[in-house]
């Protein structure tokens, strides 16, 4: 499912004294498949964005183009209940979500509020359980009774029994130790690679955003200001340095090397392996 | 060694501290024991659930032990002695939004000191005191909304300086800030440590972060795994991430050298000392 932003503006509070101009002349395409990261300040616009691609919001200007749906500014806008089924988004700290009195009971509820069946929901809650990597035996359990951890991978069931065709994911491992985060992180890839799934993170982090990321997009005060792959993105390091954000590590380790040593290596290496490859090759060739 | 550099004086001391929590079958902190010494920067790390945060709670009293003593400042942590102990002892939360109480930046500063029975003009000074430690006394009439998270959690610092406390525990004070406020509340502590020779107990599972502490405590099921400078934990390489926890960039990166056949001097280098080492490595070829 392709999903289009054409133009889009978006006001808070719109034609009161409170009026607020948050997102202006934003467009991006993210044609079936892409996995997209999302970058910028806290303020910069992104969870604006954010709230367009399932209609959350309606824009104030342009048009937001999702699969054969298309939502319109200053029009009536139909059928936005089947666009929120068709992309699941994965708000932070998700775990404040759940509310009901089990974990099975509170990943039916989205299915079912969209006419699945008991039975094909409570076949789907099993299903997704398994995706996040928890056990069935907790279906019966109060959600409330889990650890932190299990929480956040309870409530991304409840939106991958959506079986959403695009999911957005709002900083989906904050707050989560080093190995739970890695475990999401490579969830959410496997399910992208598997099903062509459409993934839109939104990230602080510009290790996940060089690692996962085809695209990357960098917000700032409303706008887009940048687009490109993750190689393109982080080969103009002083730009990123410039607008107040962090670049990768490795990609800060190449550049303080470059300098040290006086040298230019020929690309931008976004893996350790990769640097440290091309580093040892120079060494190794390297002039007396 | 680099924790001779300080004074070995004790401030904080468990012994053979277990705990549960009601409901659970196994023991939240079992038989736990160590000291913290005055003026270091240590950091405990461990996986969610490793039993970290309940230390925190033990600390500051919030929870008592079942077995074992704690004892801070000289003094035995009990319901009796628990006033006077949080008085010493102040402690930020990790999430920003959930200790804001006051309407204002100034008056949420002042909650402590009312609580503790402070007179108003002393009140009044060590309020805009402490804004002006952790920079936000431009802030005085704000309202906490208006704040980023870095911003919030540097007026709970604020909060927990007027009471002029000897040691601040950061209860993963820094995981749901964005890295801007990260850096904005570490700087803010680090700054204060140097100044008033606070002694600072970071909990936290950010390794980069614990790389610039005196000393770190690996937590594991509940249990003491391993203590030592940061040169001692970080040698444990893959044994840190069985434990759920990550190894630091420049020791991912020295290690991918070494593999390449280039040798590094030394096992732990910061990203800087890699640098340097390989400027050398390359002139001596």
């Amino acid at each position: 499912m392709d999903i289009s932003l054409q133009n889009i503006e978006y006001r808070y509070q719109a034609k009161t004294p409170f009026e607020r101009l948050a997102i202006k002349d934003v467009s991006i395409d993210i044609p079936t498949g892409t996995y997209m990261a999302l970058i910028g300040h806290t303020g910069s616009g992104k969870s604006t964005v954010l709230q367009h691609l399932n209609a959350l919001l309606l824009p104030t200007e342009g048009t937001v183009v999702i699969g054969n749906h298309e939502v319109k500014a200053k029009q009536k806008n139909k059928n936005l209940r089947q666009i929120r089924q068709k992309v699941g988004i994965v708000f932070q700290f998700p775990e404040h979500q759940l509310f009901e009195e089990t974990v099975e009971k509170d990943i039916i509820f989205g299915p079912m509020n969209f006419g699945v069946s008991e039975a094909a929901a409570k076949e789907r809650a099993r299903l997704a359980l398994k995706q996040v990597g928890l056990a069935e035996e907790i279906l019966e359990k109060s959600p409330f009774d889990l650890s932190g951890g299990q929480m956040r991978r309870v409530a991304i069931a409840g939106v991958l029994a959506m079986e959403p065709e695009c999911l957005v994911l709002d900083e989906p491992t904050a707050g989560l130790d080093p190995r739970g985060r890695k475990e999401i992180m490579d969830m959410f890839y496997s399910l992208h690679k598997e099903r062509n799934l459409s993934t839109i993170l939104v990230t602080h982090s510009m290790e996940d955003a060089a690692r996962y990321a085809d695209q990357i997009v960098i917000m700032q005060e409303g706008h887009v200001v940048k687009q490109g792959t993750p190689v393109e993105i982080f080969s103009s390091v002083s730009e990123l340095v410039d607008m107040g954000l962090d670049v990768p590590e490795v990609v800060r380790f190449q550049r303080s090397l470059e300098e040290k040593l006086g040298i230019k290596l020929g690309a931008t290496y976004l893996s350790i392996e990769e640097l440290s490859s091309a580093v040892a090759e120079l060494l190794r060739g390297a002039p007396v | 060694m680099r924790g001779e550099v300080f004074m070995r004086e004790s401030i904080v001391s468990l012994k053979n501290v277990s705990f549960q929590y009601e409901n659970q079958g196994r023991n939240a902190l079992q038989n736990v024991s160590f000291d913290i010494f005055d003026g270091e920067w240590l950091a405990i790390v461990g996986h969610n659930g490793s039993g970290k945060s309940t230390m925190a709670k033990l600390l500051n009293g919030l929870q008592f032990p079942q077995q074992g003593e704690i004892m801070v400042c000289g003094i035995r942590l009990n319901e009796e002695s628990i006033w006077e102990i949080r008085k010493k002892l102040g402690m930020v939360f990790q999430n920003p939004d959930n200790q804001f109480v006051g309407t204002t930046v100034q008056d949420d500063v002042a909650f402590g000191l009312e609580n503790h029975g402070t007179p108003r003009d002393d009140m009044i000074l060590r309020v805009e005191d402490s804004l002006k430690k952790v920079k936000m006394d431009h802030f005085l009439n704000q309202e906490p909304h208006h704040l980023s998270g870095g911003q919030k959690q540097r007026v709970a610092i604020a909060g927990v300086l007027a009471l002029r406390p000897s040691i601040i525990i950061l209860d993963e004070a820094t995981s749901m800030l964005d890295p801007k406020g990260r850096g904005e509340v570490l700087e803010t502590v680090r700054a204060l440590k140097d100044e008033k020779s606070l002694t600072v107990i970071s909990i936290t599972h950010d390794l980069e972060e614990a790389a610039k502490a005196d000393r770190i405590i690996v937590m594991n099921q509940g249990e003491v795994y391993r203590e030592g400078t940061p040169e001692d934990i970080f040698s444990m390489d893959d044994e840190l991430v069985q434990l759920g926890l990550d190894i630091p960039f420049s020791i991912k990166m020295s290690n991918a050298f070494r593999q390449k056949g280039i040798d590094l001097s030394k096992h732990y280098l910061s990203e800087e000392e890699l640098v340097n080492e390989l400027w050398t490595y390359r002139s001596k070829i």
